[in-house]
Formats: C-alpha cells, structure tokens, sequence
C-alpha cells in the first residue's frame, strides 16, 4: 500500500504544479488607450500560454541591410544598430508585445501581434534613425513654469490622481543633494496636478516620473494647453527606459532646449572602451570637419552644462556634463559602468550617424480573424479526435479503456502545463501537432493492454500478467518513443516559428504521454487489484 | 473481452510481392506526376506573394487573372480557399528574383494593384499575406533538405545503437519507402509543399520507424524464443500477434488525423492529409516492406549471430503453410548457436 501511496503523492504533486502553470495569472499588457490613443499598460487576466501569430494574428517580419545600393562592409554593426533604432521606436506600434530580436548574424526579425496595418508597421521600423544633442535646461526654466502649469491644468478641470505627498520625495531622495529637498519643500505649496507627479532628478532638468505614471503623465504633457504654457525655447524629451531607484521603477523626464546643439549627422565614428589608466567604461568619438567647428564652439558656451544624447526623441542613459571645449575628437565617460552599457551608447551613437537601410526580404500578416477561427476549429478538431479516440478505448479496453482515458485526460493537461511553464509558443501546427499526439499517446497503453492480454492468454495470475505486461511492453514503447522525439528535435533545430512550436508540442506530449500512460495507468491499475484481490477477470 | 484478430494466423509475407507491385505502382504515377507537373512549392520556398482574401460577394476568378496579366503576373495562381468568398492569390517571383529583394517589392506591389483593379479597393479583406525574398526561399529549401536528411542519419544511428545492422537496413529501406510515397502523394493530389508540410513528412518518417521498431522488437523476441522456426515463419508470426495493436493504435491516429482533415480548417489541410496518408503508409511498410527486406537481406548476408537473432537454417518453405507457434518455447539452444549476448 506505501508504495501505492508515493505513486499517488507523486501524481497528486504534478497535477498541483500543472494547474497552478495553468491558472489565468494578470499578464501586463500594452493596449490602446481609448481616449488618448496613445499606448498604455495595463493588467489583463488571461491563461498563461502565449499564441504564435498566426493564431492571434499580426505581423511578422524579417529585415536585412539594403545593399542593392552598394555593399555594406558590416553587416552585423548595421543589423545591431537597426535593432537598436526599432528598440527605441517600440512605443509607436499598436501592439501588446512586440519581438524585436537578431536572428543569425544580419537579419533582424520584427513580431509584432495584433497589429493590423502592415505599412504603417514598415513606415515606423524603416524610418531613417534622428540622433541629436541637446543642453538640458539649465536654468530651471520648466520648474519655474510649472505653478503656471499646474494652474493651466487645474483651470481645464484635470484633477490630481494619486499625487504622492512631498515627504515621500524627500524620503526617496533623502541621501541626495539640498537642492531636492529644497524643491519638494517648495512643491508642498502647491501641489499641482503635474508637479505632485514629477521628482526632481539628480541634474538641472531631470525629472522622475513612477513608471507606472508615466502613461498619465505624458497624456498630460502633450496636451496642447500645456505646451503652450512651457516656455519658449525649452522641450520635453522621455528617457528611453525605466529605470529602478530602490524598489520602484522610474522614468526620467528632461526638460531640454529646444535647438540641438550637434545632430548625428556630423558624428563619424563612435566606439566603446575601457580606458587602460582609470580602468573606467568610455566612448570615444570622432566627428566630421564641420561638425567639429560648430561642436567647439557650443561645447566652449556650455561648460559645465549637461549634454542629453536624444535618439529618435528619446534620451539615451543620463546626460553626461561637458567638462571643456570639445573639438573633432571627444569622449564621453561612463565612471564605473559596465562595458556593457558603454557599448550601447556607442551603438546609440553609431545607429544615429550611419543609418542602415533596411530591406524587406520575409513579410507575413494574418488578421486577427482568421487566427480566432482558426483556434476555434483546432478546437473543435481537437474535441471530435478526443471523443473518437474515447469512443476506440472504452469500447475496445472496457473499464482498463476508461482508465487508459482518465490518463489521458491528465495528459492534455501536463501538455497545456508543460508549455505554459516553459514559455513556449502555441502555433497553429502545434495545436494540430497536439490533436495527433493524442491518437499517439495512447499507443503506450494499447501496447501495455495488448501484452496483458497475451499474458493472461498465457495463463498468467491477474496480478503477475499487469506486472508482466508493463515490463514487456516497455522497450517496444521507449523505442518507438525515442525515434519520433529525434525526428522532433530535428525538426526543431531546423525549422521556423510555425514548425518550431509543432515540435515543441510534439516533444512535450510525448513525455507527458509516457508519464501519464506508463506510470499514472499502472498506479490505477495497482489500486484496482488492490481493492478488489478477489477479482478473477480483468475488464481488458 | 472484444478481441480482433485474436490468434491471427494470416500469412503477409506471401503477399509481399503483390504489394511491392501496388506501392510501386503509385511510385511511377507519382514519378512520372512529378516529372511532369512538378512539385507545388509553397512561396516560403520559391519567393514571391501570396494573398488569402475575403470578398462580400463572390468574384469571377477569371477577372483577377486577367488583372494580374495585366500588371504583367503571368505565372500567377488564383483559386478558391475552403469558401466561394475566400480566395488565395499566389504569384512567384519568377524573373524577378533575379532582382532581389526589390523585385519581391515589386511583385507585391503588383498583387495589390491587380486586386484593387478586378476586385476593387476596399471591396476585399486580407485574411494572410506573405511576402518572400528570393534568399529567404533558398535558405528555407537549404533548411528543409537538411532535416529531412539530418532525420535519416539520426535514425540511422538510433537503429544502428539499438539494433543489429540487418534490422536497421530494413527498417530504413520501409522509411525511405514511406518518404518516396509520400512525396508521391504530395505530387499526386498537388498539395502545396509548405515548411508545415515538410514537417508533416518528418513526422511520418517517426511515426513509420515507430511502428516498424514495434514488429522488429517483437521479431526480435520470438527469434530467441522460438529457435525451430525460420524467418519467414518468425516475421508472419510477429506480424500477427501486433496486429491488434496496430489496429487499435492507427485507428486512434487515423481517428484524429481525419478529424483535423475534415474540421480544423483550409490552413492546416495539407498537413493533415500528408498525416493521414502517412499512417497509412507507415503501417503498410512496417509489414510490406520492413518485413520481406529484412527476409530478402538475411537471404543475402545470412547472419551467424546477430545481437538478439540467430542463425537462420532453412529459408522460406516451399509451401508457405500457416506458421503453427509451439506452445512451449524449447528449452535447449542449438549446439552452434552461442546464446544471444543481452
């Protein structure tokens, strides 16, 4: 009877793990808002197994550099810095969660689900990469503008949601320079709709918005009203990431002038290294004759100032202070950051001065429609085949059928769970590579049954033909097993999306149908003879 | 207890030469099928665009046709789709690949010009659309040439490991049998030969070896249990007593094949009917094929011992009566037979 108990322990635990994969988890996601239209987060309840395009619906893409006008030496720097420039444009398609990755060396893939209009998707990822530099606002201008501000919006009715009260500010940036305090002290005053949302960062200019704010926040500031109250020659630029402070997530707002003072069109090179005396992360860059003229001269008026390095209106990682007069050859330090993220500023740098020309070389769209039908035929399919395959076992097996179905019945769910768990794509292949692993998977108990039967045949007692059967049964299965999970693999290794998540299926469901119909059918069994030691017929 | 085939006493192997004659029979149709029209290549493999739209109302296909001669799409498909109001339009890149990725541009291009000249802009709503470079084609082909043939040598190690060499020829010649009548199939009922497709053919490669390792894993026993027998006897005999599981096991797989065949819809077609004809033909190489080649290659290169078999005295009997197994294995192992090493 132990032993019977474990099995049970063991079966009881993969079922607990399997539906906690599988319960519907808040998911955040990207959505439209309706009232804006811009892009905004929000929490959706839904199973946690993530659909392959073609059944949700979408576009997928695959870019390479356009060298119809001339080779391009680098093709890897190119497609880095493409990357780079589509990263940063993110926030611009309608969609939950792009995929934006390398694929080999010098392609570049771009998924994007749910998103409907493939031109508008190709305008936004071609578009030719903006690299400017511009001086923060020094002078505070924005802050002082921002009682007016808040006036403005408080005249047009826009209360305050959530404001955090300044003592929250001056805990978070207790540690941090007098000036921050001095400045929540002066925002208790007045706690304004758009004030009581923004921190003073750590330069003149900066300013933090909580991440999950910033949707609310850049409503705010885009309004027409409020731009025309910040005042002239100063503009608002979003930083291109969150960043984390503590424990919570911010993102930096900047206040810059509104005339660049370089654009990337006069950077010639930019790279990243680890400066052999300071052992500190720098960016060498080198710019063009004229870039160098116009760069000494604003560099020698800015002394001191800080230099925000704003990609595609975004701004790049912190601003760094210019320190003297810069001429055709500069760098930008990085202190002790790693490498890492001196690369990537060289990559900002290098992605805004030569602009990879992407082609268009694998283009796919489905509509949402389609996809929705077909999950629901898959479905359907997938329900009918379970029912026949049923309808085979219990009328064939009997009661040993029905115990070989209540395997299978945890089969489909081990399988669900499997690819919940490991983050594994549902594909339309992969449903059908589902519906066929369940004919597939009962092939284990029909081997099982049949050499049961033989077994009895062979006048075995009750108990040493299951045991028997079991143990004879298992080479042929482990067998045949193993041959279609190689030729699954393969199929893995080589193929695309689409294949790729039908072998994935087909993997997952053949092990979950080796647990399920090897060791969860035997324990049944097992209990079976168990409680009924009398028995002198099997129903097989 | 429902038994079929119980104590079946059938003797396959005497057909074996009926059956060679039919499945080389559909072999040639779908050669010379080959030869003549080719293969239906998908666009991932050719390059190209294809379209799967919707209309309200049902369109003459002939106007597309003409539309796309018009904007100089000569080679271009235009069919139905599961629906009257569903359609796929289809146009290889053809010449223009030569252009690159700007001609695969430019086809697309035109697709989209035809469509709004025959059917109207707005008139009509994009279910799918893809649109394939010429290299990405190559590279896909490269890709799915290399499976196929990764498969065979992974299977062929796979059987090498597990069986002894006569067995792995045999079961290899069944699978490679099953390819050859599947693309047959394919050539035949002109299916388009997608990625999706190619993996379908993968799995009936798994799926067939999966059932011949079944009967030669039976084979394998009753060799060592059954030492009066010859091959022959021994093969039918085995065949025989897996016949039940081959019935109910390719009844469960054909249950679900055709179920996806007939409800889950136009896209995954082809797929299921490469799956459904698959089994099919996986289950008849297992016992058609599989089983008189490995009869064929023993007559060949007799085994002395063979890692599970054994020597095999006398060949097929002149008159192939009904093997009789006997009730009792016998005990005692020939005197020049060393007993198999497992």
């Amino acid at each position: 009877m132990g032993k019977i108990r474990q099995r049970l322990y063991l079966i009881g635990a993969l079922i607990v793990v399997s539906i906690v994969a599988l319960v519907p988890r808040n998911v955040k996601q990207r959505v439209v808002d309706q009232t804006t239209g811009r892009m905004k987060d929000t929490t959706v309840r839904r199973l946690p197994i993530n659909l392959g395009l073609d059944l949700q619906g979408g576009i997928h893409l695959a870019l390479e550099v356009d060298q119809s006008k001339g080779p391009v030496p680098d093709c890897a720097d190119a497609i880095q810095r493409a990357e780079r420039v589509v990263r940063t444009r993110i926030d611009e398609f309608g969609t939950t969660e792009p995929v934006v990755q390398v694929q080999g060396r010098c392609r570049l893939i771009v998924e994007l689900a749910g998103e409907k209009d493939p031109a508008r998707a190709k305008g936004i990822i071609q578009r030719t990469a903006f690299l400017e530099f511009r001086i923060t606002d020094m002078k505070n201008q924005f802050k002082d503008a921002l009682p007016q501000i808040d006036a403005v919006l408080r005249k047009a009715g826009v209360k305050a949601r959530g404001a955090a009260t300044p003592s929250a500010v001056a805990q978070l940036f207790g540690g941090d320079t007098s000036k921050a305090t001095r400045d929540s002290a002066a925002d208790a005053n007045a706690p304004g709709v758009l004030s009581s949302l923004l921190f003073q960062g750590q330069l003149p200019g900066e300013y933090l918005v909580p991440e999950e704010q910033w949707p609310l926040v850049d409503s705010l500031v885009q309004r027409p009203d409020v731009k025309a109250a910040i005042p002239r020659g100063i503009e608002l630029r979003w930083g291109a990431q969150a960043e984390s402070r503590g424990a919570r997530a911010y993102r930096a707002l900047y206040a810059v002038d509104s005339k660049p003072i370089i654009t990337g069109e006069e950077l010639v090179k930019a790279v990243a290294r680890r400066d052999p005396v300071t052992n500190q992360s720098i960016v060498p860059f080198q710019l063009s004759h004229r870039g160098a003229r116009i760069f000494s001269q604003e560099t020698a008026r800015h002394i001191n100032d800080y230099m925000a390095i704003i990609l595609d209106g975004r701004v790049q990682g912190q601003p760094p202070v210019i320190r003297g007069q810069i001429g055709a050859n500069g760098q930008i330090e990085l202190g002790s950051k790693p490498l890492q993220e001196a690369s990537d500023l060289a990559l900002v740098l290098r992605a805004g001065a030569l602009p990879a020309p992407l082609t268009i070389v694998d283009e796919r769209a489905i509509s949402a429609t389609l996809g929705a039908d077909s999950i629901h035929d898959g479905v359907v399919a997938g329900v009918v085949g379970v029912v026949l395959v049923i309808v085979i076992m219990v009328g064939y097996y009997r009661l040993s059928g029905a115990l070989a179905v209540a395997a299978l019945t945890l089969y489909c769910l081990f399988t669900l769970a499997g690819l919940a768990m490991f983050g594994f794509t549902l594909t339309l292949p992969g449903l059908a590579g589902f519906v066929l692993s369940i004919g597939i998977a009962v092939d284990a108990n029909v081997l099982i049954f049949e050499r049961i039967r033989e077994e009895l045949v062979h006048g075995k007692s009750l108990r040493l033909a299951v045991d028997d059967g079991f143990l004879h049964a298992m080479n042929a299965i482990v067998d045949s097993n193993v041959s279609t999970i190689l030729t699954a693999l393969i199929l893995y290794a080589v193929g695309t999306g689409p294949v790729q998540g039908f072998a994935i299926t087909l993997i997952i469901g053949i092990i979950a149908s080796m647990i399920s119909a090897i060791f969860v059918v035997k324990t049944l069994f097992l209990i079976w003879l168990n409680r009924r030691p009398d028995m002198v017929t099997l129903s097989i | 207890m429902i038994r079929l085939f119980a104590n079946a006493n059938y003797d396959f192997i005497k057909w074996r030469r009926v059956a060679f004659s039919v499945t080389g029979l559909i072999m040639l149709v779908g050669a010379i099928d080959l030869v003549a029209r080719g293969l239906n290549y998908s666009i991932e493999f050719t390059g190209g665009t294809s379209v799967q739209f919707e209309v309200a109302h049902k369109v003459e296909t002939a106007n597309i046709r003409a539309a796309l001669d018009g904007v100089g799409l000569r080679g271009a498909d235009v069919y139905n789709f599961g629906s009257d109001t569903s359609y796929v339009v289809r146009a290889r890149l053809g010449n223009k690949a030569s252009e690159g990725d700007a001609g695969t541009q430019a086809v697309a291009d035109s697709v989209a010009h035809a469509l709004d000249q025959s059917v109207g802009p707005g008139q009509y709503h994009i279910a799918q659309q893809q649109s394939v470079g010429p290299k990405v084609g190559r590279e896909l082909q490269g890709k799915a040439l290399m499976a196929i043939l990764l498969s065979f040598v992974v299977t062929l190690v796979y059987l090498a490991f597990r069986f002894e060499w006569r067995f792995g020829l045999a079961a290899v010649v069944a699978t490679a049998h099953d390819v050859v009548a599947t693309v047959a199939f394919i050539s035949l009922m002109h299916l388009e030969v997608s990625l999706v497709v190619v993996g379908a053919v993968l799995t009936v490669v798994g799926y067939s070896l999966n059932d011949t390792i079944i009967i030669f894993d039976r084979v394998r026993e009753n060799l060592r249990k059954y030492r009066r027998q010859n091959l022959y006897e021994i093969l039918n005999l085995s065949i025989n007593e897996t016949l039940p599981r081959s019935v109910l096991t390719h009844g469960t797989t054909i249950a679900t094949t055709l179920s996806l065949l007939l409800l889950a819809g136009e896209v995954i077609r082809p797929f299921a009917w490469v799956m459904s004809f698959g089994i099919f033909t996986g289950t008849f190489s297992s016992i058609y094929i599989a089983a008189p080649v490995l009869l064929w290659i023993e007559k060949r290169w007799p085994g002395e011992d063979a890692r599970g078999a054994r020597t095999f005295g006398t060949r097929a009997p002149a008159a192939p009566a009904a093997p009789t197994p006997p009730a009792t294995p016998p005990s005692s192992p020939s005197a020049r037979t060393p007993q198999p090493a497992r």
